[in-house]
């Protein structure tokens, strides 16, 4: 169990690695850098900054220095906590981002709360009754699910909203609220909020999982011990649920190791269509405007965030799983 | 394999409708009736317009003919279709000028108009903000989306099969280093670092060298699933009897991958790159529509959906949304057929 948790846990920290480098290229690809965007700032904002000035903030900053030299120090700066400046609002990186990167973790989690809730009773319903009327409608909307992409419903979701009920369906909190410092009537009004994103997140991972989960619990039924179980006078309910949906469950479980960066990926854009105040929208105009350490640090969070829901996750199924738990003591 | 695969319906069906719209790929121009870029402010976000098939009892297609008129309140030019004005619609008419098959100089079309006026014109799904035929756009970018979709499997394709065969190949110490970076590739959120990479491409591209760089970009991810599969087929016919056999009977190892391991597997990849395909196109599809995969003048869904990103967009002109039709149709089109042909790959499935 040890040996496994460590394994998890040294994979966990090379993709954080990974993620950092990543990170950086993003930062390090644009034409010019730092100072030279900052320059341009400046004097669009009418202000001057001459040569030696510049060639002094790039000795403050580092960039004189050759790439991997960079690359520490700004890992250096990572650890600390600063992210530096965002050219763009003219404030740290940390303070623009602020509630937003919880906000991103908040309605990825709630999707994929909302994928396990749907999947699992639909799964089970699919298999035990394999082509009845329920299980066609499942599968139906399972592949609908898986081909559509989570913007395009967004924006579907949205027109008919907007055509139908008259509402704007955007947003993760009421006009008042938005502004407001946080309280028990702004957690309220998120958890209000959520179920409609939640839901366009959760389409695609659910109908994956509906499919996993009939297959896995359709393999099961048909074992001799359920029939054994059948045989003893077992009410019908304990016969599927005590052993083969349990069974069933492990492969269900490890997907969500790959359902998260899946699903955090979704709502970058689907933030950007239902204007969510997650780092979406944040990321994308920091792209546009070439503000890269605001862009690399959103990729860094996320990816960190990311890495850690997945190790998170891993514990989860080493706790259900018995089989993992046990590896170690061969 | 085949007989297998003609018996799944709905696979079969699948592989009808991709065929179809990779005809489509390949005759867009002839299938579109207007120049995809001419703009025309006068004809700006003009609903679709019917298409009325029976002319006083008889057979003659035709529309309406629009007469513009100022609203005195908002003083907008306003179109109503004057029942008066009709303009029929025919088969091979004449139209802009494009090679067809990139050869064949040609201004042929499948259908058009017959106009007295010149601003007589169709516009079966309606235009968009700048006056363009939302038609004509649709079918060049059906053209984009589905070759970049082909490309950047072909793209993954050469990574899965290459890294997937060492992996399963060598096994050991190299096997499980290939392995670790498929779960750390796998377990990055992948549109923040596209969007990431993608906004990186210098703005003086061209559209070709943006087109490739992205086909690049989102092959860099899609690699994984494919050299999953060709490592688990690997791994697994490296212990049959027949490889011992033709390793005994003296044959070299590059031999015996093409001659015996490859045909036997196939199957199994042609499946799996099917698979691939929507992924790809889904990935084309979002960073277009964000405005950070193909950028206009190049057309793709993405690009075209770009234009109903709001609700503001989506109130006045819904019809931008028909985009949208297409792209859901073929992945589903797509999925079935992948599902089929995997099911039809494997001789121990049901």
């Amino acid at each position: 169990m040890l040996s496994y948790l460590g394994r998890r846990l040294v994979l966990a920290l090379l993709t954080v690695w990974a993620v950092s480098v990543l990170s950086f290229v993003v930062i390090q690809l644009p034409p010019g850098d730092y100072i030279s965007s900052y320059i341009a700032q400046m004097s669009a904002s009418g202000s001057f900054v001459s040569a030696q000035e510049a060639d002094a903030l790039r000795q403050q900053y580092g960039l004189d220095k050759p790439v991997y030299i960079q690359y520490l120090r700004w890992m250096r700066l990572v650890v600390q906590g600063k992210f530096g400046m965002a050219l763009e609002w003219g404030r740290p990186v940390s303070e623009v981002i602020g509630d937003r990167l919880w906000l991103t973790m908040v309605v990825s989690v709630a999707a994929i709360v909302l994928t396990w809730v749907l999947a699992l009773p639909i799964g089970i319903y699919s298999a035990v009754r394999q082509y009845s009327v329920g299980d066609y409608i499942a599968t139906f909307i399972g592949f609908i699910g898986l081909a559509v992409p989570s913007f395009m419903l967004a924006l579907v979701l949205m027109y008919v909203g907007f055509k139908f009920f008259n509402m704007n369906v955007g947003g993760l909190f009421s006009d008042e609220l938005a502004q407001a410092p946080w309280s028990w009537a702004k957690v309220w009004d998120l958890i209000k909020h959520l179920p409609l994103p939640a839901v366009i997140l959760a389409l695609a991972g659910t109908a994956q999982l509906i499919r996993i989960m009939r297959a896995n619990l359709l393999d099961e039924l048909r074992k001799p011990y359920v029939v054994s179980a059948r045989a003893r006078g077992l009410s019908e309910r304990r016969v599927i649920l005590k052993y083969p949906v349990r069974v069933a469950l492990n492969p269900f479980a490890s997907t969500v190791g790959y359902l998260l960066p899946y699903v955090v990926s979704g709502s970058i854009i689907v933030s950007l269509v239902l204007s969510l105040p997650t780092v979406g929208p944040l990321l994308l105009r920091a792209l546009i405007a070439q503000d890269m350490f605001l862009a690399g640090t959103i990729v860094l969070l996320l990816g960190v965030m990311t890495v850690v829901g997945t190790f998170i996750s891993d514990l989860l199924l080493m706790w259900i799983d018995p089989r993992i738990r046990l590896e170690g003591r061969k | 394999m085949w007989w297998r695969f003609r018996r799944h319906k709905l696979a079969m069906a699948g592989t009808v409708i991709v065929l179809l719209f990779y005809l489509v790929v390949l005759v867009a121009p002839f299938l579109a009736y207007a120049d995809p870029s001419a703009s025309e402010a006068q004809r700006s976000l003009l609903p679709p317009q019917r298409i009325h098939w029976f002319a006083d009892g008889r057979w003659a297609p035709h529309v309406y003919g629009l007469v513009g008129k100022r609203d005195p309140m908002t003083f907008k030019r306003v179109y109503t279709p004057d029942p008066a004005l009709k303009i029929p619609v025919r088969l091979f008419t004449q139209g802009f000028e494009y090679r067809l098959f990139g050869l064949v100089p040609t201004t042929r079309h499948l259908i058009g108009v017959e106009g007295a006026r010149p601003e007589d014109t169709l516009f079966v799904l309606g235009t968009d903000e700048q006056g363009r035929d939302l038609w004509s756009r649709l079918m060049y970018g059906t053209q984009t989306s589905l070759t970049i979709g082909l490309v950047g499997v072909a793209f993954s394709l050469v990574l899965g099969v290459m890294l997937g065969g060492v992996s399963g190949l060598y096994g050991g110490a190299v096997d499980s280093v290939i392995q670790r970076v498929i779960e750390i590739v796998r377990s990055i959120p992948t549109i923040p670092l596209w969007m990431g990479l993608a906004a990186a491409l210098p703005n003086d591209w061209t559209v070709m060298q943006i087109y490739f760089a992205i086909t690049i970009i989102i092959s860099l991810v899609g690699w994984t699933e494919l050299a999953r599969v060709v490592r688990g087929r690997f791994l697994s016919l490296r212990e049959e009897d027949f490889v011992t056999a033709a390793e005994l009977s003296g044959s070299s190892q590059m031999s015996i991958i093409i001659h015996h391991l490859v045909p036997s597997f196939l199957s199994h990849i042609i499946a799996a790159t099917t698979l691939a395909i929507p992924a790809m196109i889904i990935s084309e599809t979002s960073l277009s529509f964000l405005g950070l995969g193909l950028r206009p003048p190049a057309i793709s869904w993405g690009v075209l959906l770009q234009q109903a990103q709001n609700i503001q967009a989506l109130a006045i002109s819904p019809w931008l949304l028909i985009s949208a039709v297409p792209v859901i149709i073929v992945i589903l089109a797509l999925n079935f057929m992948g599902d089929g042909l995997r099911d039809a790959a494997d001789p121990y499935g049901h």
